[in-house]
């Protein structure tokens, strides 16, 4: 295994430099071959990886060379390769190589056709190395190599000035989580004078460190995971980032780049596990972003903007288990999200391609039929979605909500419970506005639907099928496959936690009950305002004005950002610009200028222009010199 | 000063006297003559004198390199002289003189 795994990351990244070279001027129109082939390798390679590393107890870590290596700070390019980062493999290709199938067809005859599949491959090999990392640097590495990517995909449409400025935007307030992030890998060297995980994990497990250290390189840590996994208050930039093309979202802002919050939480579960402070944080911002983004969604008009709600919802769901310590679980729903996300962004993306661009749901409405294959596999991703019986959705979402009942943080259940119910009503709203009712688009959009071409078909038919099988891997309790998977990586932090398997009791049982119930009452009652009453919403509307203004307008955090953070970085900008800028450093600038200018009017006569008084002055000064050395 | 080798038939003083005088009539002439010619005759008038000065004390130290030294500042000399004509050939086709007090257009 060691002689292939870093051919995983290395492949799409060929890719990139090939596409990215020649896709103007030779590769164009067939720019898709070389990044499907090398995403179709790597997903291969992984499988490979994924197989043969199971059941191993030890990692295996890979050095490829030094890295750096300055005094003691020595850090190896090491590749790791456990089963979280095997799992972690698996999504990221198999989902992506599904996409980039699909863009294949969503993004025909794009002016910047090769310019997309380049990017889209070089995010593939920054979230691959992201995830094979063997220490904290190559890590961080891949994290700001994503970011990256995602500013350039967002902004792909750069002479759309909303997507400019929504990449900028996902850039900046990544810049503020990531402060945090590159503060905690600096802590974790000075604290444990290595940056390798499996040094960082040894010492932590050996105790023996003060426990604000620890607290502290968790939070920050944790700081970085809540700007890249888009929670509260950092959230503000993911439903902005939609602005890119549809697979982008898929790919990026909802199964891949977004879940690396997660997976930097849950690898780093030894150092969490030790501090129940930090877990109590991350619990609790991860319960607070999944109802609160979950009741910004019921008010979106735009298809896209929803989707991107759910995804910070569903994030805060994954943040939820892991403040409880159910790793295992919150990993377990990072991969069912993965599929029913990205089958859901994709079929939104289906509906736009059929309605010739159009994202707004209020100008949508009686799709069923037009395009049923989008209907059928989007209806799959929304009982998904919503945690019906037996779809993914349901056996991660179940597993979590009992992993925090098991926990006996009831309220961190409660509010899980609620925002389950709003997931599913908003999930439904969107299906029902999209696929019911009377068509109420133009007429010429109307004639024009029609349903995507084969390549768009194909992977929302697979990741409809997995949207519904891949739950079967996580079963709750001794019988999940996922959880006894990945137990050797984090049987540590469960040892430090004292978690042990434990069998289903009638408990769980009642609880899968409570929240299939609730999810259902969740659709029946978008059944009811969107198919039945449809003037239930306007009158809602009307009667809770101002409810639904606060929600509708997303609770004001971007007004409130850009009244306190925008507005003091800009003034406090200004005025250093004219106060300090102008006057003191170009004052100085200046200054010397106009000094030496007045000082040269006194010795300016010195400059006779007559090369024979230059000479005497030489030949005065060498008289002088000699006489000095010469007689003194 | 060492004893003079008992072959050296005029004393190394002498060779410096001269290559003074000539040195102080060069510098001279560089200082007060105006017309150009007379500033590039006079700065081959130091030259030499430091040529004298050179070979007088390599036969004073019976040390050929000071000899071989002066065919160096002969050679520079020549190319310098080649280079000046020139420029003060150019320099009367623009300004129909040659006397070095008229160019002072570097004046601060």
């Amino acid at each position: 295994m060691e002689h292939y795994i870093w051919l995983i990351p290395l492949l799409p990244f060929l890719a990139f430099v090939v596409t990215l070279i020649f896709g103007k001027w030779w590769i164009k129109k067939s720019a898709h071959w070389l990044p499907i082939l090398a995403m179709l390798g790597s997903f291969g390679l992984s499988l490979a990886a994924f197989i043969q590393i199971r059941g191993s107890e030890e990692p295996l870590v890979v050095e490829l060379w030094r890295w750096f290596a300055v005094g003691s700070f020595q850090v190896p390019m090491s590749l790791q390769m456990d089963q979280l980062s095997a799992v972690m493999c698996l999504v990221v290709s198999g989902v992506g190589l599904l996409i980039f199938i699909y863009s294949k067809g969503y993004m025909h005859g794009d002016t910047g056709y090769y310019r997309f599949f380049a990017f889209m491959s070089l995010f593939a090999f920054s979230m691959l190395t992201l995830v094979m990392a063997g220490n904290y640097l190559l890590l961080y590495f891949g994290w700001e190599a994503v970011g990256l990517c995602s500013y350039y995909l967002i902004g792909y449409f750069y002479h759309k000035p909303e997507a400019a400025a929504a990449g900028k935007k996902a850039f900046i307030v990544n810049r503020v989580g990531d402060f945090g992030f590159a503060l905690g890998v600096m802590l974790i060297f000075v604290t444990f004078g290595t940056l390798e995980y499996v040094g960082v994990f040894e010492q932590v497990g050996a105790g023996g460190f003060r426990e604000g250290t620890l607290i502290a390189i968790a939070l920050l840590l944790f700081m970085g995971a809540m700007g890249k996994s888009a929670q509260f208050p950092l959230h503000v930039w993911l439903p902005d980032a939609m602005e890119g093309p549809t697979p982008v979202s898929a790919l990026i802002h909802a199964a891949t780049m977004v879940t690396a919050g997660v997976y930097l939480v849950a690898r780093s579960a030894v150092i969490f596990a030790g501090v129940p402070v930090a877990l109590l944080v991350v619990g609790a911002i991860g319960t607070f972003t999944a109802i609160f983004a979950a009741i910004i969604g019921i008010c979106q008009k735009d298809i896209k903007k929803v989707l991107a709600y759910s995804t910070v919802s569903q994030l805060g769901y994954m943040f939820m288990a892991l403040g409880v310590g159910a790793w295992a679980i919150a990993i377990f729903h990072l991969v069912t999200h993965a599929f029913f996300k990205a089958l859901l962004f994709l079929g939104a993306g289906s509906v736009i391609h059929s309605l010739g661009g159009e994202q707004d749901m209020d100008k949508m409405g009686g799709l069923a039929k037009r395009i049923p294959v989008t209907y059928w596999t989007l209806v799959a991703g929304a009982l998904a979605l919503s945690g019906i019986f037996p779809f993914a959705g349901f056996w991660s979402k179940d597993d979590i909500l009992g992993a925090v009942w098991r926990d006996g943080r009831y309220v961190f259940w409660a509010v899980g419970l609620i925002a389950a119910f709003i997931t599913a009503f908003y999930t439904f709203r969107m299906i029902f506005m999209t696929f019911f009712g009377k068509p109420r688009m133009d007429e010429r959009t109307e004639k024009h639907v029609h349903e995507s071409p084969w390549s768009m078909i194909v992977p929302l038919i697979i990741l409809a099928a997995g949207s519904l099988l891949v739950g079967f891997l996580g079963l709750p309790g001794k019988l999940g496959v996922i959880q006894s998977f990945l137990e050797p990586v984090f049987a540590p932090a469960n040892h430090i936690l004292g978690i042990h398997e434990h069998s289903l009791a009638a408990v769980d049982y009642v609880l899968m009950v409570v929240s299939v119930v609730v999810a259902g009452l969740g659709i029946v009652l978008a059944w009811f305002m969107y198919v039945r009453r449809t003037d239930l919403p306007a009158l809602l509307g009307q009667r809770l004005r101002l409810l639904y203004k606060v929600v509708y307008n997303k609770f004001y955090v971007d007004e409130f950002y850009a009244a306190t953070v925008v507005r003091l970085t800009v003034d406090g900008s200004r005025w250093l610009w004219k106060n300090f800028d102008e006057k003191i450093i170009d004052g100085a600038v200046n200054g010397t200028a106009w000094l030496w200018k007045h000082a040269a009017v006194a010795v300016r006569p010195l400059q006779t222009g007559r090369v024979q008084n230059y000479l005497l002055g030489i030949f005065i000064g060498l008289f002088i010199v000699v006489t000095v050395v010469v007689f003194l | 000063m060492g004893a003079t080798p008992a072959d050296m038939p005029i004393p190394v003083d002498w060779y410096l006297y001269l290559s003074a005088a000539l040195f102080i009539v060069g510098a001279a002439g560089m200082l007060i003559r105006r017309n150009l010619f007379i500033l590039l005759f006079s700065l081959e008038l130091m030259l030499n004198a430091v040529n004298i000065n050179l070979v007088g004390f390599s036969r004073f130290h019976e040390d050929l390199v000071g000899q071989n030294f002066v065919i160096f500042v002969m050679a520079i000399a020549a190319a310098e002289a080649a280079v000046g004509l020139a420029i003060a050939t150019a320099l009367f086709r623009n300004r129909r003189t040659l006397m070095v007090d008229l160019f002072d257009r570097m004046r601060g």
